[in-house]
């Protein structure tokens, strides 16, 4: 049987992304990094930076870093990033073709990051928010202990301080290296979004490609707001797992952003120059809703009826100033 | 002994150490994937009186990958929901192999809402090689319907009980997995991915699954002793299908004790509590200091069978 789940590893999504130019006459190398798998548009480091990554021929979106999401983002000198030290551990001696301990130093070497989500509070046009950002090219973006654990706290500090919570994610889904740890981090992630909730604090998620896995079925799935870049990825089960479990022609466009709008699943697939402004606004937004206050059940506080009424005829009947000096009394 | 061999030997014995390892683990594969073994079915109907059956999603669907229902087990109105595999072919189709579709999460979740508003202790079973991965139920939200299930279960007041009783097959298992209290039996699986699936992703072979299946342990035994399982819940010797009502016996116990003590817990924190439970999974260095490392007996918890 199988698997159902496909929590991917860098190279499966490497193979993906060759599908593309391989209608084609057969690639001989491998395209560069900073060339354009749709339209072969090739672009030096800085000058795709400068364009947020995004191709001006044809409008293909590179992928983009953690740290550089943040750069994008975060208005300049606003990030604070928090949860810093946190590294894995390899809890299960786990070892594949490579032991997991080989794979995470390479990742952290070629990516400088300590595993694959960066977090922090920041603001956004000016408006304050706790952000957290993956990296793909962190071991395909996976999501261990670790992962789950910069999420949580970037919830906690979000609903301890009632500012709204962003994550942008790119992720294969669970590490597998971790199994039911990894598997596990999916409902510790939502526990953090119910927390969220609970105290009445925005989350917005951004899904960039590709989102897919244990990572869209647990907090990317739940937020206030769902947005996505165009063509992102965005499937429970990847393209090759659904293909050969039903063994039907997927849909070219199966698991798309657009093709996710379009049934529902989403709310925008929003435009990497646009990604900012757009956060700016459902931040703006969100700071302009009158918030009921909730209680800890997740009830929220109305009072019972006839107590506003009476509390009104008690403050006109009031003397003016009473209340203090009678305090003061007893 | 062993540094007294000379250095080839030691390489041999070793590698054979691994490969009877690699043969334990794939055997609790296989058994916990054996088709006589008893489904969520088979144990309601020896667990609870009056058993009354729900079905749909109450928006066009029934899926009959997960089961649910209500019925009084041991002096309490509980409702049970589960994954439902199928024993002969046809059955197999039918229940599409406990492959749930969104809609089968949605009446989850239906059922979850209904045991809340009226007070009656949720019992989920986990059985499923994972969520169906079709076309159509990524069309239909799949992840939006795992993620949302796991949600509706950290919001319950009533007390929530999760046994995995066969196969705990990724997001689709734990989908219906947040809970007070999670029983694995003891020769059922749980893990992130099918073997299948990991040897086909890490070892790009398919064949390799039994190295995939030892190198990430999905044992009761080993679930336990990482801290995602509470309790390891007896088999009848060779396993439950060898006596099924016995099997029944021995969980409706593991049940009923773990239902006892979340009961003893005041009501009002048990949301908080069960967040604080998943809260605290997981195994990380901070700032080179392992956190989250459980400290167990050797021994699960489980009493022996006889």
């Amino acid at each position: 049987m199988a698997s159902h789940e496909e929590p991917e590893d860098i190279q499966v999504e490497v193979e993906r992304e060759e599908e593309t130019p391989r209608e084609q006459p057969p690639a001989r190398a491998k395209l560069h990094p900073n060339t354009c798998p749709v339209c072969k548009s090739h672009y030096r480091e800085d000058e795709l930076r400068a364009v947020l990554r995004v191709c001006t021929v044809c409008g293909h979106h590179f992928p983009v870093g953690a740290e550089e999401r943040v750069e994008q983002l975060a208005d300049p000198g606003s990030f604070r990033p928090l949860a810093e030290g946190l590294r894995s551990a390899d809890p299960l001696a786990f070892t594949d073709l490579r032991p997991y301990t080989e794979r995470l130093s390479e990742a952290e070497v070629a990516t400088g990051l300590g595993d694959a989500m960066v977090a922090g509070a920041a603001t956004i046009a000016g408006m304050p928010c706790v952000l957290c950002t993956m990296d793909f090219t962190f071991m395909g973006g996976s999501m261990g202990s670790v992962v789950g654990e910069i999420f949580t706290r970037a919830a906690d500090i979000a609903a301890e301080r009632g500012i709204p919570l962003i994550s942008v994610t790119s992720s294969g889904g669970a590490r597998m290296q971790e199994n039911i740890l990894a598997l596990m981090q999916m409902a510790k992630t939502v526990c953090a979004v119910d927390l969220l909730q609970e105290s009445g604090v925005p989350y917005v998620s951004v899904l960039a490609h590709p989102t897919t896995g244990g990572v869209i079925a647990s907090f990317a799935a739940l937020g206030d707001f769902v947005v996505s870049e165009p063509g992102a990825l965005l499937s429970f089960a990847g393209p090759r797992v659904v293909q050969e479990t039903t063994r039907e022609t997927l849909p070219p466009d199966f698991g798309r952003a657009e093709s996710s709008l379009e049934h529902g699943l989403i709310d925008a697939v929003v435009k990497r120059d646009d990604l900012k402004a757009e956060l700016g606004q459902i931040l703006r937004l969100c700071a302009g809703g009158t918030l009921v206050p909730m209680e800890p059940n997740g009830d929220a506080v109305v009072p019972p009826p006839g107590v506003v009424a009476r509390v009104l005829r008690f403050l006109r009947q009031r003397p003016h100033g009473d209340a203090h000096t009678n305090g003061g009394h007893a | 002994m062993n540094s007294r061999l000379p250095t080839p030997f030691r390489g041999l014995r070793r590698r054979l150490a691994e490969r009877a390892a690699e043969s334990d683990i794939w055997d609790a594969v296989q058994l916990a994937r054996d088709d006589g073994r008893p489904y969520t079915l088979d144990y309601a109907d020896r667990l609870v009186d009056d058993w009354i059956e729900l079905h749909g999603d109450r928006a066009g669907t029934d899926d009959h990958a997960i089961v649910a229902g209500v019925g009084s087990f041991r002096g309490r109105t509980i409702a049970i929901v589960g994954h439902q595999k199928g024993r002969d072919l046809k059955e197999r189709a039918f229940r599409n192999f406990g492959m749930a579709q969104p809609q089968g999460y949605a009446k989850a979740r239906r059922v979850f809402a209904l045991a809340d508003r009226l007070g009656f202790p949720v019992v989920t079973m986990i059985d499923t090689p994972g969520a169906y991965p079709g076309v159509e139920a990524e069309q239909a939200g799949q992840a939006a319907a795992i993620a949302q299930s796991m949600l509706a279960m950290t919001r319950l007041r009533v007390p929530v009980v999760a046994c995995v009783i066969g196969e705990g097959g990724s997001g689709g298992a734990l989908a219906i997995g947040v809970a007070d209290r999670v029983l694995m039996l003891e020769h059922s699986i749980y893990s992130v991915i099918s073997p299948e699936g990991c040897a086909s992703i890490l070892w790009r072979d398919v064949n390799q699954r039994r190295k995939a299946a030892a190198a990430f342990k999905p044992t009761a035994r080993f679930s336990y002793e990482l801290g995602v399982v509470d309790v390891v819940v007896p088999e009848p010797s060779g396993g439950a299908h060898k006596d099924v009502d016995r099997a029944a016996r021995l969980l409706g116990d593991a049940v009923s004790q773990a239902l006892e003590s979340i009961e003893a817990e005041p009501v009002e924190l048990r949301r908080a509590a069960r967040r604080a439970k998943f809260r605290r999974m997981g195994v990380w260095l901070e700032d080179g200091v392992l956190v989250g490392e459980k400290e167990h007996d050797a021994e699960p918890a489980v009493q022996t069978a006889d």
